[in-house]
Formats: structure tokens, sequence, C-alpha cells
């Protein structure tokens, strides 16, 4: 029953995020998305997961987010997205990575049986921080050296 | 430059060292200077309770004055009023009929005495022009109002109290009057 | 889902735990106000409030009341949803971080055992943090909709600040979390009270980075940028009138009390009675002097943070920025790295 709530949460904020006219809206709105995944996966039993998602996605980046929008002041009015164009190429795009989201969630029927019976304990910190060193320790560093770049393009695009 | 006082500072403008530099140690000590002002004596005058003394030359609030009788000293000679350089003060004569004698002091006494303590600038120089004693600058302010007219002082408002009818308030305000006559001399 | 295979009584105990906990951070909250005008006079050789009921007890009384009476203003131009949601989601990320502190030990009241805790979860201080982050939408939606430039500045500050030194706080809680190996606050403290010292003696730089943090988190001074009273215009609730504003203000000393109480708990062994031995009390007296201890330590903690404020003037915007990025995140960094060399050398 919680699974549903939080899902039709998930999704009616999701769609209100696409659907508000007002671009700060839109934020909050993802905002609330972004609680209702974490609910999600409290229900996977990853509190971990779902504690890390409300920090970063919730509570810093969409911060940034927010500041942007603040700060260009967009408003109703002045509505981007006029083209037609540029609306048919979102919608295709949209298209597509749903369809490679599908194609990659469709064999995950060994998870649902864990996910029913609450008795996931991949997303425990214990479990997770031995997996991530063990069997993933290569990806887990490359993607930290992705973001060391991305950190140091940062400073050197704001020093100039 | 000569200094005006011995209290002068020079600012010390040599460069910070390292221990300064991280502040830590400095927010310390001023942190244990404000501590220690916890300790030490209020410097507040709880207002309706306590009052801050009044200076003895402190010009307030106009009287008049009665003698040991009651009479009212006023004449209506009208120098206080000569004397006003804000034109504050307004009277009205009038002669003294018999069976008034111990009400007034002499023949002649003001019928109306009004102050305009809007106007007033309380320098005090109609207390010095009165002959007769009769006028004298207490230790009170003029309370806010809500009008102009209401501050318009009349004889009700200024005269102390009659030491027949009420004569410890005579004694308080003829003490209060002592004190100034001294502070005068 | 069965619903109906609830454990009720453990239904209820939490619900009065909750309530019991959020009704006294709300008085306390109300007292800090009290509390933090004395100091205040205190420190300045004031006497500070004394005149509403004996020694003026009844100051915060009066001031809710007051708030309470005003005129509710909600200005023309504002986003009127959201300047609503703005105050209301500061009072609820201020309550909501109580819910994991263990405010005592455990107690047996007929047959069952009941944790002073209203949740021990095992990602304790990952809660805190999502929570805290939470706070900053309370400051940056209500500067927003009030739509006025100041506000929206004030705003931008606040929640600038308030993510710069979010990274420090949790670089130096790393520290304290290699130590303890748990994110339990319930674990955290348990071992503080089977080990001889309290955590602030193997993270001394730990426990300053997380107090200056703890600082600029709750907005307050020196760190009080985002409502700069004497820079902005009041910063981000210049616009709020009535309860909303009361609503900012009370959310302040809130988080201040929840904040100050875990750094109790993290850094001064929680619940844990300096110089006596819990296992010798019996039940009841044991809960009630680890409660009292707890408080306790939590008072002189809101003490502190009243005296700085009241001692320091406020940072410039670049220098607290400095300070954050510059100063003390590359001091969590060292003395997380330095934690964890000893914490190796001393596993092996």
């Amino acid at each position: 029953m919680l699974f549903w709530f939080l899902t039709v949460m998930a999704l009616g904020s999701a769609l209100m995020v696409v659907f508000s006219k007002n671009p700060v809206h839109s934020i909050l709105w993802l905002i609330v998305t972004f609680f209702s995944i974490s609910g999600h996966y409290v229900l996977l039993n990853a509190q971990f997961l779902a504690i890390v998602n409300i920090i970063v996605y919730a509570g810093a980046i969409m911060v940034l987010f927010l500041f942007v929008v603040m700060m260009m002041n967009l408003n109703d009015i002045s509505s981007p997205l006029k083209n037609k164009w540029l609306k048919f190429a979102g919608v295709i795009s949209g298209c597509s990575l749903l369809l490679v989201l599908i194609a990659a969630l469709k064999d995950t029927g060994t998870m649902q049986q864990e996910v029913l019976l609450n008795t996931g304990k991949i997303g425990l910190i214990n479990n997770l921080g031995t997996v991530l060193f063990k069997d993933y320790v290569l990806p887990f560093e490359i993607s930290s050296v992705l973001f060391l770049s991305a950190m140091v393009g940062a400073v050197v695009i704001g020093k100039k | 430059m000569q200094s005006l006082t011995q209290r002068a500072k020079s600012v010390d403008r040599s460069p910070l060292s390292w221990l300064e530099k991280i502040y830590v140690w400095n927010i310390f000590k001023g942190m244990l200077i404000t501590f220690s002002h916890i300790f030490k004596k209020k410097v507040t005058i709880q207002y309706p309770e306590q009052t801050r003394p009044f200076s003895p030359v402190f010009r307030g609030l106009h009287v008049l004055n009665r003698d040991e009788e009651g009479r009212e000293r006023c004449t209506a000679c009208g120098l206080c009023a000569v004397a006003c350089p804000a034109e504050a003060i307004t009277m009205e004569a009038a002669e003294r009929l018999p069976g008034e004698e111990n009400l007034y002091r002499e023949e002649k006494y003001a019928a109306r005495y009004e102050i305009n303590m809007l106007r007033c600038i309380f320098c005090g120089l109609c207390e010095e022009a009165c002959p007769k004693d009769a006028v004298y600058l207490s230790e009170t302010f003029a309370p806010a109002n809500y009008s102009r007219k209401s501050f318009i002082y009349g004889k009700p408002d200024l005269l102390i109290p009659d030491p027949v009818t009420k004569p410890e308030e005579y004694k308080e305000a003829k003490g209060l009057i002592e004190k100034k006559k001294k502070s005068k001399s | 889902m069965n619903i109906l295979a609830l454990d009720w009584a453990f239904a209820i105990e939490k619900m009065v735990l909750i309530a019991i906990v959020i009704s006294v951070s709300l008085v306390i909250a109300m007292y800090a106000t009290y509390a933090e005008r004395k100091v205040a006079g205190f420190i300045q050789d004031r006497h500070g409030p004394n005149r509403a009921g004996p020694f003026g007890l009844l100051q915060p009384l009066a001031d809710g009341l007051k708030l309470f009476f005003k005129e509710e203003v909600i200005p023309n131009h504002s986003n009127k949803w959201l300047f609503v949601l703005g105050p209301c989601l500061a009072m609820l990320t201020a309550m909501m971080t109580s819910a994991i502190i263990p405010w005592g030990g455990t107690v047996e009241i007929g047959g069952r055992m009941i944790d002073l805790q209203i949740a021990d979860i095992n990602i304790g201080i990952l809660y805190v943090f999502g929570v805290v982050s939470m706070g900053v939408y309370g400051i940056m939606i209500g500067g927003w909709a009030s739509n006025n430039k100041f506000s929206l500045m004030a705003a931008l500050r606040g929640a600038s600040q308030a993510i710069s030194y979010e990274l420090a706080m949790g670089l130096s809680l790393i520290a304290l979390l290699m130590l303890t190996g748990s994110l339990s606050l319930k674990t955290i403290v348990e071992q503080q009270i089977s080990g001889n010292w309290w955590n602030i003696v193997y993270q001394p730089l730990g426990f300053f980075i997380f107090f200056v943090c703890a600082l600029a988190e709750c907005n307050r001074a020196p760190f009080d940028l985002p409502e700069a009273e004497s820079e902005l215009n009041m910063g981000y609730h210049q616009e709020y009138s009535s309860m909303k504003l009361g609503f900012f203000l009370f959310a302040e000393y809130i988080n201040m009390f929840i904040s100050c109480a875990i750094i109790a708990t993290l850094f001064f062994g929680g619940y844990d009675m300096p110089f006596v031995d819990e296992t010798k009390l019996s039940g009841m007296t044991a809960l009630l002097t680890g409660v009292a201890a707890l408080f306790g330590k939590t008072f002189i903690l809101i003490f502190v943070f009243m005296w700085i404020r009241w001692t320091l003037p406020r940072f410039r915007y670049d220098q607290l920025m400095n300070l954050g990025w510059k100063g003390l995140i590359p001091l969590a960094l060292l003395n997380m790295v330095v934690t964890a060399a000893i914490a190796l050398y001393t596993m092996k």
C-alpha cells in the first residue's frame, strides 16, 4: 500500500515537473519526486541510498538548480521551447531513454522477490561499502577521478 | 601633533603573528572578557522604581509658591512675562476683594496665570525676574499629552499644595523650593 | 502489506515519545529566546527582560502572544503558496532532526523495554545531514517567494553558506565515524559510555570544526549573514510578519537546541553522566540521570552558542566563504587523513 502511495506520488510530482509553468515550481515538484524515490529506497531496505539521494540530489543539486533559476529570474511569460522541432527532438530522446530503461530493467525479475519480501540487504551501508570497494573498486575510482577532473575544470573556468 | 587628552592610543599596525592569524586564541580571550562582564555590576536604572538624581540646577516644570499661611505670593506684576524670551507666560491681574486675605498675600493677585509648556524653553529667567519669590522651576518634566491645549498649564496645575489642607505635600514642595534657592545662592 | 499487524503498543509508545520530544523542544526553544536575551543583557552589563512575571519568566509567552496577534501581511506580488510554505518547511525541518537523538537509555515500563529515542535508524547521522540540507529550502523558498531583492539575496547567501559548511561538517564527522564504526547515534553514545573517554578526547579538531559548522548551519552569529539585521533588513524574512516570522525565528532556536543536543551526543557522551557508573544505578534513576546529563550538556552548549553570539562581530561574506572553503574544509580533510592513519595503525 505504501508502495502504491509512493509510486503515485512519484509519478504525479514528476508529471507536475513537466507541466508546471513556473520553473521554480518545477524544481519544487522535482524535490518531491526525489523524496518519493527515497521512500522507495527505504522500502527496499536501502536506507543509505535513500538518505544519500536526499542529501545529494534534493539537498545539494536542487539547491543549485534553484539558485540558477532564481538568479536568472525566469518566469512563465518568457518560457522557452517555442521551437516545434525542439519539442519533437525532446519527445524522441525521451522515448528512447524510456526504451533503454525498460530494456535494462526487464530482466530484474529476481530482484522483485527480494523487494516484495522486504529482505534486501544490499542497500545497508556495510554491504554497500563492501560491494563498492571489493567488486566495483575500479569503476568507483574512475568515477571519482571523473568528479575530480570536473572540479578542476570548474576551477580553471572560474579562474579565467 | 600634540594630543588633546591623555587617552589617545596609537594603532598597532604590525603584521599579525601566526597565532594571531588563526584568531582562535584571540577569540578565546575576547570571550573571556565578555564572560567576566556577566558578573559585573549592572548599570541599568530600573526606571519607574529607581530614578536618576536630578542635578541641583535642573530646571523643570514651574510651580507657583505660597507662603506659610497658604497665601499665593504672586501679585501679577508681569515681570516674569516680560523676562520670558519665549513669551510663554500670560497673566491677568485682579484686585483682592475684602475677605480674600487668606487667599492672596497682597492687594493685587493673578486671576489667570498660564504657562505654555510647548513654548517654554525652561531657561529660568522668570524665576530670576520674580521679585516676590513666587515662581520656581521644579524637578519634573512636562509629561507627554495628546493635545496642544493640555500643555497650557493654568494656576491649578502650577500652584503648590495648600499648607492648610495638605500640610504634608506642602512641606515636600517647600523643601524642593528651599533646595533650589540654596543651589542658586 | 498487512497494516493491522502493526505492534499497536509500539506505535502508541512512539507517538507519545514524539509528542513529548516535540513539546519539550518547543518549550526549550521558547525559553532559549528568553535565555538569549538574558545572556545578552548580562554580557552587556544589563538585566535583560525582567518585567513580565518573576525575573521576566513570562516574556516568551508575551512575545509569542504578540506575534500571534500581529497583522498577517502577505505581500501582493509574492507567491502566496510558497510564501506560506517557507516558514512551514523551516519549522518542519527543525523539528524532524530530533527524531534520532537518543534522549536517554532504555527503561522498562510495564514489561516493555522503551528506548528514549524516536527512531534508532542505522544511518542516524546521515539522516541529520539529510534534514539539515532540507532546511535550506525553508530559507530559499521564503526568500524567493517574498519577491524582494533583499530577501532573495539573503536567501542565496543563506543557502550557499549552509551548503558550504555542510561539507566541512560532513568531513569532520567522517573522522569521528572512523573511530566509532557506526552511524547510529545510539551506538555512538553506548560506545562512549562503555569506553572511558568521550569522543572529544579523540577528536578535538573534529569537534572544533563541527562546532563552527553547527554555528553556521544554525545561522547563528558570527555567521548570521542570511538574517543580518543591520545589513539586509532582516534578510530572508524581511517580508514576513506575525506568526510566520515567528516560525522562522523559532525554527532558529529549535535548530540551535537540536544541534547542541547532537553535539552533546556525538562528542560529549550523550546521556552519559560523568563520574557516575550507570550500571550501578537502578533502572529509573539511571534513566533520569542520563536525561538530566544530556540536557545539562545541551544547555551548556546553548550557552556557549549565545556567548559567542554576543562576543563576536559578524563575518563579512567573503571572509565567511574563505573560512569555510579554505580554512575548515582542508582542516577537516587533514583531520580525516590523520585519524584514518592512526586508526589503521592501531588496528594492526
